[in-house]
């Protein structure tokens, strides 16, 4: 089977996350460089999909040079090779123009299935997985809490907000996965060291038959018009029970007309 | 005036609240038309009228609920090649993205998602970065598409006609490539749903055990709140994952929040941190959720929370 996993590199949600004044664009000097939190899930199905099926894992990440750090610690997890597209002339671009640049790499590693995370901890559009299978004319098999294929027909669990749904498609097929799906394993001290010697084939925009003006903010159909620091919320009022918190509880909720 | 679609999110009987928010933020830049997938818009006509559609186009099919959201965006598509709208809205629930998603990609528009607000211009208001950033986008190429997060607008009433408009619509095979096979629904009892709610209720690590869950639930009740729960304590097992709040659960913003035996993690407060008032009940007073508190409580929740709802028994009693 050949499962591509794609992962993205994330500022840290733990550091300050801001915008580059200059374009409005990530700034990724200003915080910690991490995989995305869901995208571990994603190869954790991936490695359980190949354990249960054979073929191959391939991590395919868009991002900056940077990224190499996210693709080397997917690797250690057991991926076998990689594809990092990087071009300067990335930068800015928004989720459209993201999908269409995956969506050619994918057309060159082909896939019977791609696995991502339902979102990332930056952009947080949770679109993704949508936006591939209309691109690629596949299923689109998003929110998986559980998956099964018996290697033509995929079935997963789709949740939702009232529960879930039984969803099925034939393969090949777009899977985004929610982190109730597994426990990603951690790397091995063995997995770190082969993982340094797995090939990572580097891709810029030219080598995927695309060019600069296709990719980054200029071409992307949105804009930041202007962002600001959220001011500071007013400090509350803030109480030690001495056996009547519930009851000034109460009287808060009251004075703002909620009971 | 120009048409702006918005596509109603409803259970085949009654329209749901963040459609009539929808409408309002709508009439603000043109005249609100309504498209309805499925069954049950003579049950939701009334309430469409009551806020200001003006024409509710009717796709009556069954495939918009047996495949998964790729009938939506090909409905989609095709009134927005026939109308030209000044834009399209959706809920920014997990399928409302998606149906944006895959129409701003037949489309070639661009699409901004969690929007809890439109200015001049159809420029969208977006919290980022775990409500730390506000920024202001705007869609520069194509039909704005614009995913708005519930609960973000008041919804006003207006006048409208919401005249019924069949729309003789065939999904291509294409997009029934897959299939919604059974449905499962978790028991949440009468609550309202946790994205639409006004009032949240949410317990974490505090609460020690999932049984003790049931006192959460009690509070919720009693304010006719939703339950939510922190990544601790969805991870513990101790209520299902999809009540989580926060940075890879829900993202919510109610006029109320409660946050009991919630410390306030960043990965916790991403998802709640726009709420319009914010309670906390918590015994240690370093937990960072009370720098977000309007009102807060140090004590032992199995203490206060008893004692709170009591007193809202009595309240709403006189």
């Amino acid at each position: 089977m050949n499962i591509v996993v794609l992962v993205k590199q994330v500022p840290d949600t733990w550091s300050e996350r801001t915008l580059r004044p200059s374009d409005s664009t990530l700034d990724r000097d200003a915080a910690d460089a991490v995989p995305n939190e869901l995208d571990e899930y994603a190869i954790e199905e991936g490695l359980r999909l190949q354990e249960a099926h054979g073929g191959e894992v391939t991590i395919v990440s868009m991002g900056p040079e940077k990224a190499t750090d996210v693709i080397r610690k997917a690797l250690s997890m057991g991926a076998d090779k990689a594809v990092h597209v990087t071009d300067e002339a990335l930068r800015g671009s928004d989720g459209l123009v993201t999908s269409a640049v995956l969506a050619s790499v994918l057309g060159r590693t082909g896939f019977d299935i791609v696995i991502l995370g339902s979102e990332s901890t930056d952009a947080r559009m949770g679109t993704m997985a949508a936006m591939l299978a209309e691109r690629l004319g596949v299923p689109q098999l998003s929110f998986a809490s559980k998956v099964e294929t018996d290697g033509s027909a995929i079935t997963i669990h789709r949740q939702a907000d009232y529960g879930y749904d039984t969803v099925e498609a034939a393969l090949p097929a777009v899977v985004s996965v929610v982190e109730k799906i597994n426990e990603p394993r951690y790397p091995s001290f063995k997995g770190i060291m082969a993982a340094k010697k797995k090939p990572v084939e580097t891709l810029a925009l030219t080598d995927l038959g695309l060019d600069a003006g296709q990719a980054g903010l200029a071409a992307s159909a949105t804009e930041v018009v202007s962002f600001a620091k959220r001011p500071p919320r007013a400090a509350g009022e803030i109480v030690a029970d001495d056996g009547d918190g519930g009851t000034k509880a109460a009287e808060f909720l009251a004075a703002r007309k909620f009971i | 005036m120009a048409e702006i679609l918005v596509l109603a999110e409803h259970d085949g009987e009654s329209v749901k609240k963040v459609t009539t928010e929808l409408l309002t933020l709508a009439r603000g830049f043109g005249e609100p038309s309504v498209v309805w997938t499925g069954p049950g818009a003579d049950g939701g006509q009334a309430r469409l009228a009551e806020f200001g559609a003006a024409t509710v186009y009717v796709a009556d099919s069954a495939d918009y609920d047996d495949y998964v959201v790729a009938p939506k965006a090909e409905l989609l598509a095709q009134l927005v090649a026939d109308k030209t709208p000044a834009a399209v809205l959706v809920a920014a629930t997990s399928e409302g993205r998606e149906i944006a998603a895959r129409l701003a990609v037949k489309t070639g528009s661009g699409i901004l998602t969690d929007v809890t607000g439109l200015s001049e211009g159809l420029v969208g208001e977006q919290s980022i970065f775990g409500g730390a950033i506000t920024v202001q986008s705007r869609v520069r190429t194509g039909t704005p598409i614009i995913a708005v997060r519930p609960n973000a607008v008041s919804p006003e009433p207006a006048a409208g006609a919401a005249a019924l408009e069949p729309v003789s619509f065939q999904v291509s095979d294409a997009a029934k490539n897959t299939r919604v096979t059974g449905r499962v629904v978790a028991e949440r009892g009468e609550r309202p749903e946790l994205t639409e709610a006004s009032i949240v209720v949410s317990g974490g690590r505090g609460l020690g055990a999932g049984e003790n869950f049931a006192l959460i639930e009690q509070l919720a009740d009693s304010l006719g709140a939703a339950v939510g729960a922190s990544r601790a304590a969805t991870d513990a097992g101790w209520y299902p994952h999809q009540f989580q709040v926060g940075q890879t659960g829900k993202t919510v913003s109610p006029q109320l929040y409660m946050a009991i035996g919630i410390s306030g993690a960043i990965q916790h407060r991403a998802g709640m941190q726009t709420s319009k008032t914010i309670m906390v009940v918590n015994k240690d007073p370093e937990a960072p959720i009370f720098e977000l508190a309007d009102f807060g409580v140090v004590g032992d929740l199995f203490k206060v929370v008893p004692q709170l709802i009591e007193e809202i028994g009595k309240r709403s009693e006189g």
